[in-house]
């Protein structure tokens, strides 16, 4: 059998294939959510026995890594990871030569984590194969975006109307990326929120209902959703950021979590750096979710999973 | 390379339209050459006495040799990606008879040796290879070339094109030593300090795609300093190579303005693509300078109109498919262009943005010619060299990059339907191109 391609050939991703927000349609988008909601890692039915799910991670990973792999064997997939170090990549393989090898050996999707942006979406267009995108470079993270609606709309009614406050360092971010496009859709408003040079003007851009300010006072004032985000240090590049400034100016603490609706919850991607980017106080305070959306990132990827392989029914 | 071959014979192209800018004639002329060069110019009907050969050039228009003043061949060094010979059989189906070839090879054509191997006939050229020195020892930016011992062995031009000449005191004395020799150094205009592990233009796109950008200020800046340097240096004469963006050609009309010896060239993906069309992280849309905003888009086809820019230059970059058929950010930066160029004129340029056609010729003739000096070519002037490229302005075709004479098909106009095309490209009176 012959699944490699002629070396030239650009194709569509293989049906099931999930490489970004962007580019995903609203009904998909609402499938996948509908699917998560029905998703019990306690009690799964073994929906993908005998699938062979490889897990391609070529950046470090705690929560996206172990939530994929709990999810793929709740559904009785078979995994396998595979990571950069320990691998051929060591040895300079390229990334679509690994992934024909991949293919070769069995797979039937490959859940990819890469630093290169649209790393995901070269192997889709070479593959006939499922790819999913488990964060590419600082471009998208679909999945987290996905459990990040699905954490929000087990507090909130509807995305409709919801105020979204965004802090921290949206630039290097490939969470808040996805997550603009698909909280935006819904016609959330997102405030993003931070210094120029984690936050540049042209942020806004990125999709219709979002603003860009450099204070935090104002992103958080009737916010129903504040969202903080990690300094990328390790994607930094040689930026000086003075922390202390940083803190001053933008860590969220229990006084301003105050500035929002009192019913607000916090969310964070992870991981995250206690007495950084927040308190230890707001992190573990009763408004926090940031344990619930790892929670949640097992049935959403166990939808995600379910959908690649034709088996969301 | 074959120009001082003495007896070539004689060709009649008869019938064509010439469109010669540089001598102002756009008329339906006869054209003969004999011996390498030319010989006569007419109207039509007008040229007595026989020729060995004819070409019936009825329909079509009849131009001066072209001459690109940007081309990677990729040789010493990377014959994988290019050859002297695929590249300027390349450059002849392109309509070109005379390229200017880019030293940033492996090793660097950083001394008059490497320039004489690259001129020597094993190398097999089908049209004229100009080769241009590096600027400095290896393009590191550091220690001058040996300017002089370059120029005697034939380089046209220096640079570091592949990097900037970034430090002001090098540039400084480049300027100046190239004044005493009377020989233009050409920039490769990026502020590397503000791009490092960029890949694309700086804008919407980028962030969107989530790749590093390289701002319109990493460019325009240093043509701004460059330019400032070559007003003060009598008698510099400074080229600015693949301008892109609405900034640098402020600082160019600035020297112009001034008196300063300036001039610039612009490629034809520039003018026809945005940053935008990136798409879905399409390597083939990935160069250096990369692909610009919409505005910087439209201040170029402003100066290609007005006479600021002086050429047209393809930068033509070849890399194999595994250079390519890679992450984005790693994939190398390039395209290749001399198959196209002329077609993207006269698609872009001429049918859809209204430049005349002499305009266009003259920036592929007269104007490159001027800008490194390439003697007795750019115009069919009576005795100059029987350079002559014949296309047709009303052809359409489709552009496939796996017939192309290049060893690489990195091309982001694949599949492209252009109106335009060369029929015949002529050097020193014989024929080295004809389409099927």
């Amino acid at each position: 059998m012959m699944h490699r391609l002629p070396s030239h050939a650009m194709n569509k991703p293989a049906r099931g294939s999930l490489l970004g927000i962007e580019h995903l349609e609203d009904k998909e988008i609402l499938g996948l959510l509908k699917l998560a909601r029905r998703m019990n890692p306690l009690k799964a039915r073994p929906l993908l026995r005998n699938k062979r799910i490889v897990l391609l991670f070529y950046e470090a990973s705690t929560r996206t890594r172990s939530s994929f792999e709990i999810a793929a064997k709740s559904l009785g997939a078979i995994t396998t990871l595979i990571q950069s170090s320990g691998s051929s990549i060591e040895k300079g393989e390229s990334l679509l030569d690994t992934g024909y090898t991949l293919r070769a050996v069995g797979a039937d999707a490959i859940v990819i984590r890469h630093p290169a942006a649209g790393a995901p979406h070269l192997m889709a267009q070479h593959l006939d194969i499922p790819v999913i995108n488990a964060g590419d470079g600082m471009h998208e993270h679909p999945s987290q975006a996905l459990l990040d609606a699905f954490t929000i709309l087990k507090h909130k009614k509807s995305l409709k109307g919801l105020q979204i406050a965004i802090i921290g360092d949206i630039y290097h971010s490939r969470v808040t990326r996805s997550n603009c496009h698909l909280l935006t859709r819904f016609g959330a408003k997102i405030t993003l929120c931070g210094p120029p040079e984690f936050v540049p003007d042209v942020a806004a851009t990125l999709s219709p209902g979002l603003r860009v300010t450099r204070h935090i006072e104002e992103a958080l004032r009737g916010a129903d959703v504040i969202m903080l985000l990690r300094l990328q240090k390790e994607r930094l590049a040689g930026q000086k950021i003075r922390l202390q400034d940083y803190i001053a100016r933008y860590q969220m603490t229990s006084a301003r979590v105050k500035l929002a609706r009192r019913d607000a919850i916090v969310m964070h991607p992870g991981p995250i750096i206690r007495g950084l980017e927040l308190t230890a106080e707001v992190a573990d305070g009763p408004q926090s979710m940031i344990i619930d959306e790892v929670h949640n990132g097992v049935p959403t990827r166990m939808a995600i999973l379910a959908r690649a392989l034709g088996k969301a029914k | 390379m074959g120009n001082d071959k003495s007896k070539t014979g004689s060709l009649l192209i008869k019938g064509g339209h010439l469109i010669d800018p540089a001598a102002k004639i756009n008329a339906p002329m006869d054209v003969l050459l004999r011996d390498g060069r030319v010989a006569e110019i007419a109207l039509p009907n007008n040229i007595r006495g026989g020729a060995d050969g004819k070409f019936d050039a009825r329909g079509l228009i009849v131009a001066p040799g072209f001459s690109d003043l940007h081309v990677h061949l990729r040789e010493p060094g990377q014959g994988y990606k290019e050859t002297i010979a695929t590249g300027t059989a390349a450059a002849a189906a392109g309509g070109f008879t005379s390229v200017c070839i880019m030293p940033n090879t492996a090793p660097v054509v950083d001394n008059a040796e490497w320039v004489a191997w690259l001129r020597h006939p094993e190398r097999a050229a089908v049209v004229n290879v100009f080769p241009i020195g590096a600027a400095t020892l290896n393009s590191r930016g550091a220690a001058l070339t040996d300017f002089a011992a370059l120029q005697r062995a034939g380089a046209v031009a220096v640079t570091d094109d592949g990097r900037p000449i970034l430090d002001d005191e090098i540039m400084r004395a480049a300027l100046r030593l190239g004044a005493e020799l009377n020989l233009p150094v050409v920039q490769h205009a990026e502020d590397t300090r503000l791009t490092e592990n960029a890949s694309m233009h700086e804008g919407p796109t980028s962030f969107r795609l989530g790749l590093r950008g390289m701002s319109a200020a990493a460019e325009a800046s240093i043509v701004d300093r460059d330019v400032t340097l070559a007003q003060q240096i009598r008698e510099s004469r400074l080229h600015v190579a693949h301008l892109s963006t609405s900034d640098a050609l402020k600082a160019v009309r600035r020297g112009k303005r001034g008196k300063a010896r300036v001039s610039c060239e612009v490629t034809p993906h520039h003018f026809t693509l945005l940053d935008q069309d990136v798409g879905e992280y399409n390597t083939n849309f990935k160069m250096n300078p990369p692909l610009r905003s919409a505005a910087d888009r439209e201040a170029i086809l402003v100066a290609l109109a007005d006479g600021t820019v002086d050429a047209i230059a393809t930068d033509h970059a070849p890399h194999a498919t595994h250079e390519k058929q890679v992450e984005f950010e790693r994939a190398a930066f390039g395209i290749t262009g001399l198959e196209t160029a002329l077609a993207l004129a006269i698609t872009k340029l001429h049918r859809e943005h209204k430049i005349p056609l002499t305009r266009i010729v003259e920036l592929f003739t007269a104007g490159p010619a001027r800008v490194f000096d390439l003697r007795s070519r750019g115009s069919l002037a009576r005795g100059n060299f029987a350079d002559v490229t014949i296309f047709d302005p009303k052809k359409r075709w489709t552009f496939e990059a796996g017939k192309s004479r290049s060893l690489s098909h990195n091309t982001p106009f694949d599949g492209w339907q252009f109106t335009g095309k060369v029929v015949a490209t002529i050097l020193s009176g014989k024929i080295v191109y004809r389409a099927d």
